[in-house]
């Protein structure tokens, strides 16, 4: 077991570690920069979008939505960071606790 | 965000940067108690719980390896669930070399630290914003924030075997995904970002159904390429 979690570990870490020493040169050609540049919106959006739709293998409409909805809202008003995330965390809550959603 | 309020002294700036830092790290944390409690309750000890939280540090990853531990895989099935999901910090630490600028030590440090939510503050930040400081202290400061409050937590859920009620009920999966979506945000600046938010939204749903989680997210980094691709005799 040890062995397994120190070759993911290990792993894990060489990936973080060789994106960040690419050279610059390479970085700084047109092609490669505007790639990574886009790269880490496309990730993020991604996976906003599977915490918000995905349930394992399946899609599913429950209190995250309209959570992620309000918190639309709040962004467009300008609101501070943590409000949208504490808006967010009641909206779902609510949700729940009152059974509209799961 | 900050960076959008017009001019601002560093001090105010440095406050909402960190006070940010450290919402999304607690948020983050439940997550941590649940990771803990799914270690030991799959067989892993303590010790080899906690080790994954700080050695390994990327929480899909983790996941992905104690999952496919707890369903019957084999290591090297483990360790390549959770090598491919990685992948993405690869993409997030080129991104962000320019900006960390870090060297020797500071720079490996930095590596153990690159992963979704301080590479979103980062990045949420005006790159230009006082020399690059606001970039730079948004990465360390949920970077640390996360770890600190990621390992204790994990060690909380390892130690106890049960999770302190489902944060769902608290609504904070919801949290972190507002929480991230507004790191997002400042970062959509062009048309092109957005159809590649769009896109890469659209990607995400429409493989969920067919791999397996976490890779949907991979799958949508495809769009970065076609786009990039599609942009490379313009001036970066």
């Amino acid at each position: 077991m040890w062995t397994t979690i120190l070759i993911a570990s290990g792993a894990c870490f060489v990936l973080k570690w060789l994106g960040g020493v690419i050279p610059r040169e390479w970085l700084e050609k047109p092609v490669v920069g505007h790639i990574t540049k886009l790269l880490p919106i496309a990730l993020l959006v991604a996976l906003v979008t599977v915490q918000t739709f995905a349930h394992g293998k399946t899609l599913t409409v429950d209190a995250r939505v309209p959570a992620l909805a309000v918190s639309v809202v709040a962004l467009k008003l300008k609101a501070p960071f943590i409000v949208v995330v504490v808006i967010a965390s009641i909206t779902a809550a609510v949700l729940r606790h009152f059974g509209s959603f799961s | 965000m900050t960076a959008q309020s017009g001019p601002e002294s560093w001090e105010h700036s440095r406050r909402v940067i960190v006070r940010n830092a450290l919402s999304i790290g607690l948020a983050v944390a439940t997550y941590g108690v649940s990771f803990g409690a799914l270690g030991t309750t799959s067989g892993l000890t303590v010790a080899q719980t906690c080790a994954l939280s700080i050695l390994m540090f990327t929480g899909g990853s983790q996941f992905a390896l104690v999952s496919t531990l707890a369903a019957g895989g084999s290591g090297i099935a483990g360790i390549a669930a959770a090598t491919l999901l990685g992948t993405r910090n690869a993409a997030y630490a080129m991104r962000l070399t320019p900006i960390l600028n870090s060297s020797g030590f500071t720079k490996l440090v930095a590596s153990q630290l690159t992963i979704d939510e301080s590479t979103a503050m980062a990045l949420a930040q005006d790159e230009n914003a006082f020399e690059g400081r606001a970039s730079r202290l948004g990465f360390w400061s949920t970077g640390l924030s996360v770890f600190v409050l990621w390992n204790l937590a994990t060690l909380l859920g390892a130690l106890a075997a049960t999770t302190i009620g489902d944060p769902k009920t608290f609504g904070l999966d919801a949290a972190i995904a507002s929480g991230l979506f507004a790191l997002v945000w400042p970062q959509i600046k062009t048309k092109t970002h957005v159809v590649v938010a769009i896109g890469a939204a659209l990607i995400a749903l429409a493989t969920t159904p067919i791999l397996s989680p976490g890779l949907p997210v991979l799958a949508a980094s495809v769009i970065a390429f076609v786009f990039g691709y599609a942009q490379r005799n313009e001036p970066t």
